[in-house]
């Protein structure tokens, strides 16, 4: 089908020629309720330069915005910053279709893309090389593992624009183009999303670049990510919120999450958060039949207590529970505090396998497990409202050691 | 001689298989391998390496 489509001028010689995914909602396991868009970009210098393609199926919505600024078999360049399938799927039908002079990837991008695609003929370039375009010159800097290993930013010198790949980018559809045209809070919440489930694990490598950039001397006007609107009034928003989520300080916030068969867990959950909430701390609850794994490690970002709490099933916690620990446990956050709690009728092993998977995930657990048979009384709910005072003061004294190291 | 995984990618550092299209030979320890060596995964410095149990 014929596609009509436009691309947006961001800077004198660089546009937009993305492609925008308003009906993706899962994103291997992350809910993106929002959609998202995979950004592609085109330098219109004396080499014409296409930054990253986009998902395979979209192609021909990226050449549909390449041909509103220019005939696509102009392009000398294409420069692969992230191998991953959602800005590289279509890279060997566009190169087959621009017939480009050459195509730039870091080390490890060069093996990903041909590992994943088939072979393709790509040069290498590391950090510190640069290649001209005319009036602009391209400078990369490898990131491995931000998120993946052949992760490398872009710096084109004269626009000042930082193609960041994925890093700083969100699951945002929209036709708005820049981050400040959004509602701030959906802009805080989707980055933050993104950061959680992408970024989390990778936190001493954000701190490593985030410190790395300042000493590159790079003036940067606009950093444009893979994912979602860009930055440009606010540069130093997202750069600050990167660092704040990577050192993850314990905030006043709690989350408890649970799921529950007949009610018991649930009815302990909700003595915990009031207790928590009397002790000054934010409090949310969250039951895991309607809040994904994507949404609860967004929460956990910002959460200094977790308590989690499961019924016994077949031995073992409830499938759900089992599916958000697996996820959680894999994205490392750090720097909580926490409990397991739960009911049971006979066994009663969610409880204490709840508690070793908090343990391994390095959750310190401050209150003993949390445990009821069958329904809880009036004097054991009181217990479960204490526990969460508790945890809320201890969490308190946390926050001002945090604070006074 | 022990093994060494990557923090940032999981890779394994086996001293028995080295890393040979790198230059490592087998039998060369964590502790042998030169400064700037990198994981062959993800490029990760020998920093980001901890000791498997």
């Amino acid at each position: 089908m014929e596609k009509y489509l436009k691309a947006v001028k961001l800077t004198d010689k660089v546009y937009w020629v993305g492609a925008v995914d308003w009906n993706m909602r899962y994103f291997h396991g992350y809910t993106t309720e929002r959609g998202t868009t995979y950004n592609a970009y085109l330098v219109m210098d004396e080499k014409i330069t296409l930054i990253d393609t986009v998902k395979k199926g979209f192609k021909d919505e990226l050449m549909a915005r390449i041909s509103s600024v220019v005939d696509p078999s102009k392009i000398e360049y294409i420069i692969s910053n992230h191998a991953e399938m959602d800005h590289s799927g279509c890279l060997p039908e566009v190169i087959e279709e621009v017939k480009p002079a050459k195509v730039y990837a870091s080390k490890n991008g060069k093996k990903n893309l041909c590992d994943q695609l088939g072979e393709m003929d790509i040069e290498v370039v590391r950090t510190g090389d640069s290649i001209t375009l005319g009036n602009n010159k391209f400078f990369f800097i490898e990131c491995p593992m931000l998120h993946w290993p052949d992760s490398m930013l872009s710096f084109l010198d004269q626009e000042k624009v930082l193609f960041s790949q994925d890093a700083f980018g969100m699951h945002l559809a929209g036709t708005k183009i820049f981050a400040d045209q959004y509602d701030p809070n959906v802009i805080e919440w989707e980055s933050k999303k993104y950061y959680a489930n992408i970024l989390m694990p990778y936190a001493p490598r954000v701190i490593k670049l985030l410190d790395e950039i300042p000493k590159l001397g790079l003036d940067i006007d606009l950093i444009a990510s893979d994912h979602g609107p860009l930055w440009r009034k606010d540069i130093n928003y997202i750069l600050d919120m990167y660092r704040e989520w990577s050192i993850m300080p314990p905030r006043k916030c709690a989350l408890v999450f649970y799921d529950t068969m007949w009610g018991s867990t649930e009815n302990m959950a909700y003595s915990i958060a009031d207790g928590l909430r009397d002790a000054g701390i934010d409090t949310e609850v969250a039951c895991l039949q309607n809040v994904d794994r994507s949404n609860i490690i967004t929460k956990i970002q910002d959460a200094g207590v977790i308590a989690v709490g499961s019924s016994t099933i077949n031995n073992n916690y409830l499938p759900t529970m089992a599916d958000v620990l697996s996820y959680s446990k894999g994205l490392k956050p750090k720097n909580k505090i926490g409990m397991a709690f739960g009911s049971y009728g006979w066994s009663g092993e969610s409880i204490k396998n709840i508690a070793a998977e908090l343990e391994e995930m390095k959750v310190e657990l401050v209150e003993d497990n949390y445990v009821v048979k069958y329904v809880p009384t009036k004097e054991q709910l009181e217990d479960g409202y204490n526990r969460g005072m508790r945890l809320g003061k201890t969490l308190l004294e946390r926050i001002a050691a945090f604070e006074a190291n | 001689m022990k093994k060494y995984v990557c923090d940032l990618c999981g890779y394994v550092y086996d001293p028995a298989i080295g890393d040979p299209e790198n230059g490592i030979e087998p039998g060369t320890s964590f502790e042998d391998l030169p400064d700037d060596w990198v994981c062959p995964e993800c490029g990760a410095g020998k920093e980001d390496f901890s000791p498997v149990d």
